[in-house]
C-alpha cells in the first residue's frame, strides 16, 4: 500500500514536470482568413482540434462539444511572432565576458511578467526571449509561447523549437568590454577576433572529443578532454545545431560575420536589428542569412544614424528572409502596425508585410513547420482582428495559443497581474520613454552609463 | 603650348560646370503661386470641400470650386487625393538632438534644476537630419521642448522649414515646468524606500514653491521700478526674469505632470498660484482624474499614445485610450509624440487613440487646430482657411492610416520636396550597383 502511494506520488510528480501545455478545440466561423502562405480566403471557417488546425474551408460543421467563435466581418490571421524580445525573462545580460555561450536565457524564464498578457492583447503568440547584446557571443535564447496564466516557467517553452544563440557586434560589446573593462574588444577588429577565436576553440574542442571517442573504442585508458560548457555550445553552433541571431547595425560588421561564418562553415545565421542590412542586401541574400529589423527606429546611437525606414522593403525586394521585431515590451503589442509601415516606406504588398511578422520570423527561428501560417496540421496559434491587421484602426479581439483563448477583449479584466506588488510606486511610464532603445543592454547599464541619471 | 593651356582651362571650366549641374540636382523648396486642383480638402474647421485650393505669397488665398487662379501659378492635380493642414506635434525634442547616445549632440537638457531662461529655439539645428525625415510624413510643426530638472527652459513652436531658427519659429514659446517626480533607477541597484522617494519629492516641491515666491517678489520689485524710476531696479536674475511673464499671465506655463495624484495636486497648485496661462503636458494618468481636469478647464497635451500603460495593474490599452477618455470627459486634448527622431509617427499616435475609442474628428483636431489654439497661433495654423498660412500636405488617403502616402508638402508657403536621407538611401540601395558580384 505504501509502495502504491509512493508510485502514485512519483507519477503525479512526473506529470507535473512533464505536463503538456493546455490545448483546446474550436471552430472559427466565417472570417476573412489571412493564411499568409496560401492567400486570403473570404467567408472561411477554421477548425481547431486539440491545439492543431485540422480543417480550413467553407461551411464546416462543428464536431460535438467544440465551441464556435463567430468571426463574421473579422480577420483571422496566424498569431504574430516576435523574433527579438526580452519579455518574460528576469535576466538579460551575463555581461562578464566577451564570450558567454555557456549561459542560457531559458534558465531565467518569468511567467509572471505582465508583458506576456499585453503581447497577447496585441496578437503576439510567440516570441524569441533573447540574451542581451553586451557580449560578442552572448547566451542561448529561448523561443516561447505566450501561455499566460501559469506559474510554471516550463509552460512557456515552445518544446521542440531549435536552439538559438545571441551574438552582438559593434558599439555594445565594444562599450561593455573595451570601454567598460579595458579588454578586447574595443573595436570592430576586436569583435571579429573574439568570434574567430571562440569558433576556433570550439572546433579544437570538437576535434579533441572526436579523437577521444575514436580512441576509447580501442584504448580503455584514453583520457577524455575536459568538459567545457562554453565550448560545447560553440561546437554545437559549428555542427549546425544552433541558429545564430546576431545583434548588428553597420554594413561592414554584418559583412564581417558573413565572412567568419563562411570560413567556419556556419550556415544558420539571422541578423538582428541590422539597420544597415539594406546596404549589403545582395550579400545577405546570397548567403541565405535572415534579417530581423525595426520598422523605423534610428538615430538613438551613432551606429544607427545612417538608417532608413525603407530597410525592410529593400531587404525583401532583394530576396532576404526578413522579419520585423519589437525588442520592446511596448512594440511587441503592435507589430501588425510596425509591419504596415513597410507599405508606407517601400510599398510592400499586404502579403509581404504580414509575412514579416508571421512566417518569416518563424523561418528565422526554425519553427515554420509549426507556426507562422494558417495551414492544416499547424499549431492553432491564431489572432482575430476587427479590421484588416495592417489598418491603423485594427484592434485584436481574440488571441489563441494551441487552441486556447488567452486574450478575449470582451472578457478582458482591468488588472491581470499574477504577481501583485502592493508597493508598485511609479510606473513604467518614464522608464519606457527613456529606455525603449536599450532593452538589449539591460544588466550592463549599472556598470556603464553614468549619464542615465535618475532624474533625466 | 597656349592651346594646351586653353584646353586645360576649358577642361577645368567644364568640370566645374558639371559639378554645378550635379549640385542643382538637389531639389530645393520653392515659394510662389500654386493651384491644387480636384482635391478633397479637409479643412478641419469648415468641413470637407471638393475643389481647388490656391496658395499665394505663402498663404491660402482661395478654397472652393470655380475659384480664380493667379497668373503663372503652378498647377498640381490632386485628383483622388486629400489635402490636410500640416500636423502639429504638441511636444518633442526635434532639432535638439542628433544622435541619442552621443551626449554632445543633445541640446535639450542643461545643468541645474532652475534654468527657465534656456531657449530651445537657440539650440534648434535647422539642418538636423530628422527634420526632413519628419516633415515628409505630414508633420509640419512641433513644439520643441527642453527637458530635465524642475524648470528646464523655454520651449518653442517651430515649423519644419527654414535655415535659421528664426525662419523656423512659428510664434509660440512656453516655460516648461516638471512637477517633481523622484523614481528609482530602473533595473535595480536603487534601494530607496517609497518613503524616501516621497520625501525627496516633497523637498523638490518645496523648492518649486520657494522659486515661485521669489519670482513673485522679483515681479513686485520689477513692477515698482517700472512704475517709478526712483525705485530700485531688481538685480540681474535671468531665471526670475524668465518666470515673471508666467506670473503676469503673459507667457504659458507648460506643466509636465503624469501621475493621477500629482495631476490633482498640480490643479490645486495652479489655482493657488493663480496661474492664468497653463497647459498640462504628458498627463499619462489623466484618464483617472479626467473630470477634475475638465472642471479646472486646463488644456492637455498628452502622449506618447503608443506606449505601455503607466502601471502594471492597468488595463493593457489605457495609454491608447487615455486621449479619448479625457476628451470624452470634456478636456481639451492635443497629442504629442514626446519623441525626437520619430516625430513622424504623430499620425499613428492619433490613429491608435481612435482605434481605442477617441472620436476621429477630435483626434484630427488634436494634431491640428487644437494645439494651434493652445499655442495662440490658430489664426495662422491648424486648419485650411483663406488667409491662413499655407502649411499643408497632400495625401493619398486618411493621414492616420499607416499605408497612406504623402505626395506634396507645403510649409509656411514653401513647396517642400518629398525628400529625406531615408528616401535617398532607399533610392541609392534598392537596386545597388554593383550587386553581390563586382
Amino acid at each position: 500500500m505504501k509502495n502504491l502511494l509512493f508510485i502514485i506520488i512519483i507519477l503525479l510528480g512526473c506529470q507535473w514536470s512533464f505536463a503538456q501545455p493546455r490545448t483546446g478545440s474550436m471552430l472559427i466561423k466565417n472570417g476573412t482568413v489571412l493564411t499568409i502562405t496560401k492567400g486570403t480566403l473570404e467567408n472561411t471557417d477554421v477548425l481547431v482540434e486539440r491545439g492543431k488546425i485540422t480543417r480550413i474551408g467553407k461551411n464546416i460543421a462543428a464536431p460535438a462539444g467544440v465551441p464556435i467563435i463567430d468571426a463574421t466581418g473579422q480577420y483571422v490571421m496566424p498569431g504574430i511572432i516576435d523574433a527579438h524580445s526580452h519579455i518574460a525573462i528576469d535576466a538579460v545580460n551575463e555581461a562578464t565576458n566577451p564570450v558567454t555561450s555557456e549561459v542560457w536565457v531559458g534558465d531565467a524564464l518569468d511567467p509572471l511578467d505582465v508583458s506576456i498578457y499585453r503581447a497577447l492583447a496585441g496578437g503576439c503568440t510567440s516570441s524569441h526571449a533573447m540574451h542581451g547584446s553586451a557580449n560578442a557571443i552572448g547566451g542561448e535564447c529561448e523561443t516561447i509561447k505566450h501561455r499566460w496564466g501559469t506559474y510554471n516557467p516550463e509552460d512557456l517553452r515552445m518544446q521542440g523549437a531549435p536552439r538559438t544563440i545571441k551574438f552582438a557586434l559593434g558599439e555594445n560589446p565594444m562599450r561593455v568590454h573595451g570601454e567598460g573593462r579595458s579588454i578586447v574588444p574595443r573595436t570592430r577588429m576586436g569583435v571579429e577576433f573574439v568570434i574567430r577565436k571562440a569558433f576556433t576553440e570550439g572546433k579544437n574542442y570538437m576535434e579533441a572529443w572526436a579523437k577521444y571517442n575514436r580512441e576509447k573504442a580501442t584504448n580503455p585508458n584514453a583520457l577524455p578532454p575536459q568538459y567545457d560548457r562554453r565550448l560545447e555550445t560553440m561546437a554545437d553552433i559549428l555542427k549546425g545545431d544552433i541558429i545564430i541571431h546576431c545583434h548588428s547595425y553597420r554594413a561592414d560588421e554584418i559583412y564581417m560575420l558573413l565572412n567568419v561564418c563562411k570560413d567556419f562553415g556556419v550556415k544558420k545565421v539571422c541578423f538582428q536589428h541590422v539597420n544597415e542590412g539594406f546596404k549589403v542586401a545582395p550579400e545577405l541574400a546570397e548567403f541565405g542569412a535572415g534579417a530581423s529589423v525595426f520598422a523605423d527606429w534610428w538615430a538613438y546611437k551613432f551606429e544607427v544614424y545612417y538608417s532608413t525606414a525603407y530597410n525592410a522593403a529593400i531587404l525583401v525586394k532583394n530576396g532576404v528572409v526578413t522579419s520585423i521585431n519589437s525588442d520592446s515590451g511596448d512594440y511587441i503589442r503592435h507589430l501588425y502596425h510596425q509591419a504596415a509601415k513597410t507599405q508606407r516606406y517601400g510599398g510592400l504588398t499586404d502579403e509581404e508585410s504580414l509575412a514579416l511578422i508571421t512566417i518569416n520570423p518563424a523561418k528565422q527561428l526554425g519553427i515554420e513547420n509549426r507556426v507562422g501560417s494558417i495551414e492544416v496540421g499547424k499549431d492553432a496559434d491564431i489572432v482575430i482582428f476587427n479590421a484588416h491587421p495592417l489598418s491603423i484602426y485594427a484592434v485584436p479581439q481574440k488571441t489563441i495559443v494551441d487552441g486556447v483563448v488567452y486574450f478575449d477583449i470582451s472578457k478582458d479584466a482591468d488588472d491581470v497581474r499574477l504577481d501583485v506588488n502592493p508597493t508598485e510606486a511609479f510606473p513604467a511610464y518614464y522608464e519606457e520613454l527613456q529606455l525603449n532603445h536599450y532593452r538589449c543592454m539591460q544588466g550592463a547599464f549599472e556598470l556603464l552609463f553614468g549619464w542615465m541619471t535618475e532624474r533625466e | 603650348m597656349q592651346n594646351i593651356f586653353k584646353f586645360l582651362l576649358l577642361a577645368i571650366v567644364s568640370i566645374a560646370s558639371l559639378q554645378l549641374v550635379t549640385a542643382q540636382i538637389v531639389e530645393k523648396a520653392e515659394k510662389g503661386a500654386f493651384v491644387l486642383t480636384n482635391a478633397t480638402i479637409e479643412t478641419i474647421t469648415q468641413g470637407t470641400v471638393k475643389g481647388t485650393l490656391v496658395i499665394q505669397d505663402g498663404k491660402i488665398t482661395a478654397i472652393g470650386q470655380n475659384v480664380p487662379t493667379p497668373a503663372g501659378a503652378k498647377t498640381i492635380d490632386c485628383t483622388g487625393l486629400f489635402i490636410y493642414p500640416g500636423m502639429i506635434d504638441g511636444g518633442s525634442t526635434l532639432g535638439l538632438s542628433e544622435v541619442g547616445s552621443v551626449s554632445l549632440t543633445q541640446d535639450f537638457n542643461e545643468i541645474g534644476e532652475l534654468t527657465p531662461q534656456m531657449q530651445a529655439l537657440t539650440a534648434v539645428n535647422p539642418n538636423a537630419t530628422a527634420i526632413p525625415v519628419t516633415r515628409v510624413d505630414g508633420v509640419t510643426t512641433t513644439l520643441t521642448t527642453p527637458r530635465g530638472g524642475l524648470f528646464p527652459g523655454t520651449a518653442a513652436l517651430i515649423n519644419l522649414v527654414g535655415y535659421t531658427p528664426d525662419q523656423m519659429y512659428a510664434g509660440f514659446k512656453g516655460i516648461v515646468m516638471n512637477y517633481p517626480v523622484v523614481r528609482r533607477r530602473p533595473w535595480g541597484g536603487d534601494n530607496r524606500s517609497d518613503e524616501e522617494l516621497k520625501k525627496e519629492e516633497e523637498k523638490l516641491l518645496k523648492q518649486v514653491n520657494e522659486v515661485w515666491d521669489q519670482a513673485a517678489l522679483y515681479a513686485r520689485i520689477d513692477s515698482a521700478a517700472r512704475a517709478n524710476s526712483a525705485n530700485p531696479k531688481p538685480d540681474y536674475n535671468p531665471e526670475m526674469e524668465a518666470l515673471v511673464p508666467v506670473l503676469r499671465g503673459e507667457v504659458t506655463l507648460l506643466l509636465e505632470v503624469n501621475r493621477y495624484n500629482d495631476i490633482e495636486s498640480a490643479i490645486k497648485w495652479v489655482q493657488d498660484r493663480k496661474i492664468k496661462k497653463v497647459i498640462f503636458t504628458g498627463v499619462a494618468e489623466g484618464w483617472r482624474v479626467a473630470d477634475k481636469i475638465a472642471q479646472a478647464g486646463i488644456p492637455v497635451i498628452t502622449g506618447p499614445v503608443i506606449t505601455v500603460p503607466s502601471r502594471a495593474s492597468d488595463r493593457y490599452d489605457k495609454a491608447y485610450a487615455n486621449p479619448g477618455l479625457m476628451h470624452k470627459a470634456g478636456v481639451k486634448v492635443a497629442i504629442r509624440t514626446n519623441n525626437s527622431e520619430n516625430v513622424r509617427n504623430l499620425p499613428f499616435h492619433a490613429g491608435f487613440a481612435v482605434a481605442y475609442g477617441m472620436d476621429k474628428a477630435a483626434a484630427l483636431r488634436a494634431v491640428t487646430i487644437t494645439p494651434a489654439e493652445m499655442f495662440s497661433v490658430a489664426n495662422r495654423l491648424g486648419s485650411l482657411e483663406v488667409g491662413k498660412s499655407a502649411t499643408l500636405f497632400v495625401a493619398s488617403g486618411d493621414p492616420f492610416e499607416t499605408k497612406t502616402e504623402i505626395r506634396h508638402l507645403f510649409i509656411d508657403g514653401w513647396n517642400v520636396p518629398i525628400d529625406s536621407r531615408h528616401i535617398q538611401l532607399y533610392e541609392e540601395f534598392l537596386n545597388r550597383q554593383p550587386g553581390a558580384k563586382k
